[in-house]
């Protein structure tokens, strides 16, 4: 366990120390709240939705935040792997499933921590959070689309050699999986194949878990988003590590 | 007891034959060094020793543990420092150590004590608390030197401790080798293509060339083999010198490389006149003609009958930069 701690410490160090990239990563959530959110609060109406359109999209750009901060501390390995630091770990008498778990709650704290900044500011925004509980079931979900997610990095980063597929996994992975997660419509406004595939988008049950704690309703039952993002995550978190296992050098 | 054994160790990739059937014994406290140039495959020995890639074939024992079956031990009794830099540059020089030290397991009390304990030895602990991207390459060395003894290794791997760095930075970090293996006893098995390194550090050498061993004693040993002194005469019909002093009973050896000859003698200075008589007598022109003890480099040359050019260094060191640059 201690080994595991000392590999969060070290990706929470360097989270915490890079002020630029965090304060970068907020640009585009925050972005998209104020262009979306303000911009067509006023246009879109969805029934049921008290808080309207901007209270929606709240939940969806909070875990966007989580999904793009997790995979990108993820894909971080490959950075150790280019400048040689990860080396230092794998020759240490350790096992590689330690590393791995480091890494993964390493990078889901870093990404949850990138969701509450977003939390904080929709506060100011107008968000009001429906309950305490509520707010603690949010919190939850984040943690689990940020381990799944940072796993999901990690054993992308286990089979890349270097960053140049980077954009092509964002092009066609993660942007995918936020754009498919209903986190800027309703599912049930979307024709019926592409219904589907919102179902199949992991996200999806991250989005609708989240938006069950801090709006009080949602459109998929909190207890089956929450029954299959563990199940995502814990497949991840297996696959991360079969990957990570086979990792050279 | 011997500290590592090794015996018919066999890399390849793909078809490409790294390593080629290594076998040597490394006794307990002694400076072991691997010298040979670019892609002689220095590293990949190095890798497979400390549990980094998986040999081929053949097998190996450090610290008598098994290199295959018993991963775990042989890491614990490993300290090794990288060709290539592996530090992590967002952390202080601190930070590192301490990573290093709760990787391995040291106990919090005693993790303090011998991060500046070894801070101090390596002359950084005024900069301890410094970010290691702020640090020069010498002194990212001597991290990496220092992070490795943390744990107490019983034996230290130092692959190209001193690539890229300056002379003088080069001179402080082989007294602190030194020191290490003189005052803790620590075994070392070094990597180097700097002759001069190897021999002022290294009880024994083993010279290294496209995967294989050409020569493995002290340096001592390698260089009487080939004469007490080398005579290099650039002449530009050296086949011709060569039919004809070739069957002088002094000389021990005698060899054509490109431009110049190179002959192997004891007393060399008795024999000069005689061999430049010989040649004038017969019309063939010297162009120059130099006297000198043997260096490894002669040993390599006799060997291999190519030299390790040096300057091949400063790609590798360029490349080292590159990485750093790129960041
Ligand atoms: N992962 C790999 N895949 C394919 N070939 C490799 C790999 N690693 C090393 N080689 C090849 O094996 C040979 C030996 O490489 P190695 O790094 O061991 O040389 P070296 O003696 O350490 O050289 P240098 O002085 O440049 O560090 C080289 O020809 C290199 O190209
Ligand atoms: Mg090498």
């Amino acid at each position: 366990m201690d080994i595991v701690y000392t590999l969060w410490l070290r990706n929470v160090k360097r989270y915490i120390r890079s002020k630029s990239r965090m304060i970068g990563s907020l640009g585009m959530p925050v972005f998209l709240l104020l262009v979306l959110g303000f911009g067509l609060n006023s246009v879109v109406a969805i029934p049921g939705m008290e808080q309207g359109y901007i209270g929606f999209i709240i939940p969806g750009i909070i875990s966007m935040s989580v999904l793009f901060t997790s995979v990108f501390a993820g894909i971080q390995v490959i950075w150790d792997k280019q400048f040689g630091f990860l080396k230092e770990t794998l020759v240490a008498p350790v096992s590689r499933l330690e590393i791995m778990l480091g890494q993964t709650f390493g990078g889901a704290t870093t990404a949850v921590i990138q969701g509450l900044i977003i939390f904080v500011l929709s506060l100011f925004m107008g968000l009001e959070v429906s309950s305490i509980p509520g707010f603690l079931i949010a919190i939850i979900f984040m943690i689990l689309i940020g381990l799944s997610f940072t796993a999901f990095g990690i054993a992308i980063a286990s089979r890349m050699e270097d960053m140049h597929g980077f954009q092509l996994i964002m092009n066609f992975v993660i942007f995918p999986i936020f754009g498919l997660s209903g986190a800027l419509f309703p599912i049930e406004s979307l024709p019926g194949w592409v219904r589907y595939l919102t179902l199949l988008d992991p996200l999806t049950y991250g989005v609708e878990g989240i938006r069950y704690g801090l709006l009080g309703s949602s459109q998929i039952d909190p207890a089956i988003s929450f029954a299959v993002l563990s199940g995502f995550t814990v497949l991840m978190v297996a696959v991360g590590s079969y990957l990570f296992r086979k990792i050279s050098i | 007891m011997s500290a590592i054994t090794v015996e018919n160790l066999t890399k390849k990739f793909g078809d490409f034959t790294a390593v080629k059937n290594l076998s040597f014994i490394i006794k307990s406290g002694e400076v072991f060094g691997l010298l040979g140039p670019n892609g002689a495959g220095k590293t990949t020995t190095m890798s497979m020793l400390s549990t980094m890639l998986k040999p081929s074939s053949g097998k190996a024992a450090v610290n008598g543990f098994d290199i295959i079956t018993n991963e775990d031990d042989v890491r614990k009794s490993i300290g090794i420092v990288f060709q290539d830099q592996s530090l992590d540059e967002e952390l202080t020089a601190y930070e590192n150590m301490d990573f290093h030290g709760r990787l391995y397991r040291i106990p919090k009390s005693t993790r303090q004590k011998k991060i500046m304990e070894l801070l101090k030895l390596v002359e950084l602990e005024g900069k301890k608390d410094n970010l290691v991207k702020t640090y020069s390459g010498g002194m990212r060395r001597r991290l990496e030197i220092a992070r490795g003894l943390l744990h107490e290794p019983k034996i230290l791997f130092l692959d190209e401790p001193t690539l890229g760095l300056d002379p003088q930075t080069r001179n402080h970090l082989w007294d602190y080798i030194e020191r290490l293996n003189r005052e803790k006893g620590i075994t070392i098995i070094l990597t180097t293509h700097y002759m001069e390194e190897a021999d002022k550090l290294c009880n024994r050498i083993a010279i290294i060339d496209k995967g294989r061993i050409i020569a493995l004693d002290t340096s001592e040993k390698l260089k009487n083999d080939i004469g007490g002194d080398v005579i290099t005469i650039v002449s530009s019909e050296r086949d011709k010198l060569y039919s004809v002093i070739q069957y002088l009973p002094e000389i021990k050896n005698i060899e054509v490389h490109d431009s110049f000859l190179t002959i192997g003698l004891e007393n060399a200075e008795k024999h000069v006149a005689q061999i430049v008589n010989m040649a004038s007598e017969t019309g063939i022109p010297i162009d120059s003609i130099s006297i000198h003890k043997p260096t490894l480099e002669d040993v390599f040359l006799h060997f291999t009958g190519r030299i390790i050019r040096e300057e091949e260094a400063s790609g590798k060191e360029q490349m080292r930069l590159m990485h750093r640059v790129r960041k």
